[in-house]
């Protein structure tokens, strides 16, 4: 089938449960990619951009640089972007660490935690291949213009099946109830 | 007979007894008005304003105000509804509401209301205040990060002798939760639980109690806020 829609998707600072929540959808898996086209995502493998998409999938915040880069990135490359899930939606568990120092959160995770090894001599990792880690967690929504937020840790994958659904054949997304959560 | 008064919410004439508020009469009469800092048998605070309807083109808290004989009440206008939902969305953005970490999750107030109306991201910028989890007695937490200054708490809990447990202190941004340690000996297991079971949010937790009901037993798992109004 020609023209179907282009999905392109991304996991920033997520733990890929809402790719897996995508992935829970079963066997309309089938079903989905014969309405649309899957391009850049982790699912496929494929890395970066050779054409303009249609709908552009968020999963997780921005917490460093490069969440930052990709997350614009993807709204330059998709007419449609989603923010999926809580993390993409308000910054989530890693927003957590909002309202604490930076300079802090560095310490307790890499000097001073129970769990650093104190065999070596710790530091906090500054490799210049590493990128910068923001002074907090910030929605998606607040870097880019995002289209449409579907709640959940992870969502329900019978709401990203609704949501996927009537939004390529056009149709209003009615929200049910059981579906919309926000844990 | 002549305490029985007649007024009109959204057009549908309902009968209500002189001296009720506009959220009893409601109530009566099986129509729901969302309600936050609103508690039976407790005096209203009025803080919440997530009742907020429209009484003869001015906006006033139904919890608050008393019916009236020919009362035009607007309640799910859409010009009521986006209001009530800005307010819980600046409820949301105001405290660090990380549901999935809840224990109240799926029993919460505060999220259910945000469920009935389908909310699924706030219009407001989050402001990640600074807020504490504090320990404050062998049986109890106060996690401020979710505390929406309700009161239920300060009206509704007493002590065996009659004494208050919590009170606010500071004000505006500043406002905290704070729970008189004097009065630590008085609270034993069903004070707590009580406490814990008043707050509409997860801002009073009882401790050793955790997660308790399963994900689809908790009480707003399948049944809406309201929905037992008949609507
Ligand atoms: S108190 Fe309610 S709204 Fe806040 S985090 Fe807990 S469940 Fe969510
Ligand atoms: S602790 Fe709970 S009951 Fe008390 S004021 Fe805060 S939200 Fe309301
Ligand atoms: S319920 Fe009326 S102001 Fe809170």
């Amino acid at each position: 089938m020609a023209n179907k829609p282009i999905v392109a998707t991304a996991s920033l600072a997520g733990c890929f449960g809402c790719h897996m929540s995508l992935l829970d959808i079963d066997e309309r898996i089938l079903d989905l990619i014969q309405l649309v086209e899957f391009d850049k995502s982790p699912i496929t493998d494929i890395k970066n951009f050779e054409r303009k998409c249609d709908i552009g999938i968020i999963e997780g915040g921005c917490c460093n640089s490069e969440n930052v880069e990709n997350l614009k990135l993807f709204r330059k490359n998709c007419n449609i972007l989603v923010s999926l899930g809580e993390c993409a939606i308000m910054g989530g568990l890693p927003a957590m660490r909002n309202g604490i120092p930076i300079q802090e959160c560095l310490e307790e995770a890499y000097l001073n935690g129970v769990t650093v090894d104190v065999g070596d001599e710790p530091i906090i990792p500054n490799d210049e291949e590493l990128p910068m880690i923001l002074d907090r967690v910030y929605p998606c929504h607040e870097v880019v213009k995002i289209d449409y937020h579907i709640p959940g840790c992870a969502p329900n994958a019978d709401l990203i099946w609704d949501f996927l659904t009537t939004l390529v054949t056009g149709k209003d997304l009615e929200l049910k109830y059981e579906t919309l959560k926000y844990d | 007979m002549s305490n029985e008064i007649q007024l009109t919410i959204d057009g549908k004439s309902i009968v209500a007894k002189l001296g009720q508020t506009i959220v009893e009469a409601a109530r009566d009469n099986n129509v729901y008005i969302p309600t936050l800092c609103d508690f039976k048998n407790l005096t209203p605070a009025g803080t919440c304003r997530v009742c907020s309807v429209k009484v003869d083109g001015r906006v006033v808290v139904a919890c608050g105000t008393r019916v009236a004989s020919g009362m035009v009440v607007e309640n799910e206008s859409a010009e009521m509804t986006d209001t009530r939902k800005a307010i819980i969305e600046m409820l949301f953005v105001e405290g660090n509401h990380m549901c999935p970490t809840c224990e109240k999750s799926g029993n919460c107030e505060l999220q259910a209301i945000a469920y009935h109306y389908r909310i699924t991201a706030p219009r407001f910028p989050f402001l990640f205040p600074k807020k504490s989890l504090e320990s404050v007695h062998p049986l109890l937490m106060l996690e401020h990060n979710r505390c929406i200054q309700c009161r239920r708490c300060v009206r509704g809990i007493r002590t065996k002798d009659g004494k208050g447990v919590f009170a606010f202190k500071n004000r505006s941004n500043n406002i905290e939760l704070i729970m008189d340690k004097s009065r630590a000996d008085d609270i034993d297991d069903e004070l707590a639980a009580a406490a814990a079971n008043i707050c509409p949010v997860g801002a009073i937790i009882k401790k050793g109690v955790g997660f308790s009901t399963p994900i689809g037993e908790r009480t707003f798992d399948k049944q809406q806020i309201g929905e037992s109004y008949g609507k």
